[in-house]
């Protein structure tokens, strides 16, 4: 049943073949028997979720139901969700029940989608390797010494291993991508200003954006269908209808130009992981697709940019948290002064601190103009190679991460390596483009993404262009050892 | 650049943030090399760019000056660490 896709779960569910109450006890089992290790998943809500379902039932039954309807899914922890732990990941959230729901949130609950629970994440969000988590590392189901990815590490694993059908994500530097690359599905990250932040914890507010995870394109547009959308409580939200996802899905690629820009297959890309995507590459020509090398300039640019702009912006927005409206707050306080200090020193772990720091330095009297200002300048430049190459190209095409899963531990002393991990996401973050990442290969047992961008708001484009490489390949079918 | 303990210091206390001293030569270290990292935007020309704010340009919207929220101060307070007749409580701060 976990291997269904979802018009399979959706038809099976109207036709009566099995219950969603059934479904999700089906997904919970799964969860409590294989996540021991895996450590996906911080806070499971199963009464709540079996709730759901018997509502869901009766949607169904009264047939009233829509593709989301009694399906099971994981919600990453950075979305509120009223009445319900909302960690983040992060000891200060530890505590913290949202009293209200974001609005992914709510219009997951609206579709009738059925939470199982919150899934782990590293802290605030910062992080490539969802090491950071105060509620301890996740680790690859295809590898369980290995990494997921990061930020949204706990979703992509859970999805790979089946303990539930999709779930979300966020991504700021590569959070839905770099992790659905190194576990072998499907996410996406839309253009900035597609889906509501509001609720979604920020942490950098210029980047963030909500998205989904799950086994396959097809998949994906349903869940982003739910997602995606106006919301006037988000002020950067943006007033465009949105496309009808499913409905785009077959369109033909012939004729369609796929650019690969040259910086993303310089000499720091694994060697096997070029052969992926020269594979990849080959099938969209079979599919009737031309390539052009193109050149994003200032492309290599977009990591230091990025450790400029992402700590300026998490540095205040994580001023919220001080101890005073929720949160941690430690024992016994002196003065105020020393309340502040000592619950934020208590409630962040050690690469928040570090972000914060940056950030502050960066903002800092003085140094505003050198840094922030400067970086925000680049990344206009950034943008700006964007803007043209798709002047030529219809979506650009690239590896999502330069190795496959790296092993635990092994870059977490070394920030600056980790932060490259992310060199081919971050670019599309800053020009606010929509990007994908689907299963392309295997190298040495281990899942290698490939990266679709599109101009902004062809989310539709995307998905189409990665469903029509799933119908001809297998990649996103195939599953980690144990968890079938 | 380098970033010595002392900055480290100043840096944490205009954050508010607790951090161990044991801990500032680590920070220091790191932080030093991701500003020296970040160091390389310095050699970009950038006269006469416009600082980019928003990827499509988009300004913030204004709505009605009306009020759309209801008081919930209840359940906002109900996640709070410490309050008493509807005020949030600190350490005494005016003696």
């Amino acid at each position: 049943m976990h291997q269904k896709s979802l018009s399979e779960l959706a038809a099976g569910l109207r036709a009566g073949e099995f219950t969603s109450e059934s479904l999700t006890s089906h997904f919970l089992d799964r969860i409590k028997r294989l996540d021991g290790e895996l450590n996906s998943v911080v806070t499971l809500t199963e009464a709540q979720a079996l709730q759901a379902a018997r509502e869901a039932d009766q949607r169904i039954a009264a047939g009233n139901a829509g593709p989301l309807t009694g399906i099971p899914f994981l919600h990453k922890d950075i979305f509120c969700t009223e009445g319900i732990r909302t960690s983040c990941g992060s000891r200060m959230l530890d505590n913290f029940e949202a009293p209200y729901d974001a609005t992914v949130s709510e219009k997951l609950k609206q579709a009738g989608a059925v939470m199982l629970g919150k899934t782990n994440m590293d802290e605030f969000a910062m992080g490539s390797s969802n090491e950071t988590s105060f509620y301890g590392p996740v680790k690859n189901p295809w590898d369980r010494e290995r990494v997921p990815g990061g930020s949204s590490g706990g979703s992509a694993a859970a999805v790979a291993a089946r303990l539930a059908p999709i779930a979300t994500g966020t991504d700021t530097g590569g959070s839905i991508r770099q992790p659905a690359a190194l576990c072998g599905i499907t996410g996406l990250k839309p253009t900035y200003g597609r889906v509501s932040r509001y609720g979604m914890i920020a942490f950098a507010s210029s980047l963030d954006q909500g998205g989904p995870f799950a086994g396959s394109a097809a998949d994906a547009a349903v869940l982003l269908q739910a997602m995606a959308g106006f919301d006037p409580r988000d002020s950067t939200s943006l007033d465009r209808p949105v496309d009808d996802y499913t409905a785009g899905l077959e369109q033909d690629l012939d004729g369609l130009v796929i650019g690969l820009p040259k910086e993303f297959f310089d000499e720091g890309l694994d060697t096997e992981v070029r052969a992926v995507m020269e594979a990849a590459v080959d099938e969209y020509r079979k599919l009737g697709a031309t390539v052009k090398e193109i050149s994003l300039p200032n492309s290599g640019l977009s990591v230091p940019v990025y450790y400029v702009v992402a700590p300026a912006e998490c540095s205040s927005n994580l001023s919220r948290m001080d101890g005073v409206r929720f949160g941690h707050r430690c024992e016994n306080p002196k003065d105020l002064d020393d309340l502040y200090t000592r619950s934020r020193g208590e409630g962040f772990g050690a690469e928040v601190k570090r972000r914060i720091m940056i950030g502050t330095y960066a903002l800092s009297a003085g140094y505003y103009d050198a840094y922030y200002l400067k970086a925000q300048q680049i990344r206009r430049l950034i943008r700006d190679d964007f803007v043209k190459a798709f002047e030529d190209v219809d979506v650009i095409m690239g590896p999502t991460s330069p190795t496959t899963a790296f092993k635990l531990g092994e870059k977490a002393d070394d920030p600056v390596t980790m932060y490259l991990s992310d060199i081919y996401t971050i670019a599309v973050n800053l020009a606010g483009l929509p990007g994908m990442s689907i299963p392309a290969g295997l190298v040495n047992g281990l899942p290698v993404g490939l990266q679709l961008i599109g101009n902004y708001f062809e989310e539709g484009r995307l998905l189409n262009v990665a469903h029509r490489y799933q119908q001809v390949t297998d990649w996103h079918t195939q599953r980690p050892a144990g968890y079938a | 650049m380098s970033l010595d303990q002392d900055t480290i210091r100043r840096i944490a206390h205009l954050a508010r943030l607790g951090v161990d001293e044991a801990e500032n030569a680590t920070y220091a270290r790191s932080l030093s090399d991701i500003f020296a990292f970040v160091e390389q935007l310095n050699a970009v020309d950038t006269t006469g760019i416009e600082p980019m704010a928003h990827p499509l340009d988009a300004s913030q919207r204004l709505r009605p000056d009306v009020v759309t929220e209801t008081n919930r101060r209840e359940q906002f307070q109900k996640v709070a660490p410490r309050v008493d007749s509807g005020l949030y409580l600190v350490p005494r701060v005016i003696e």
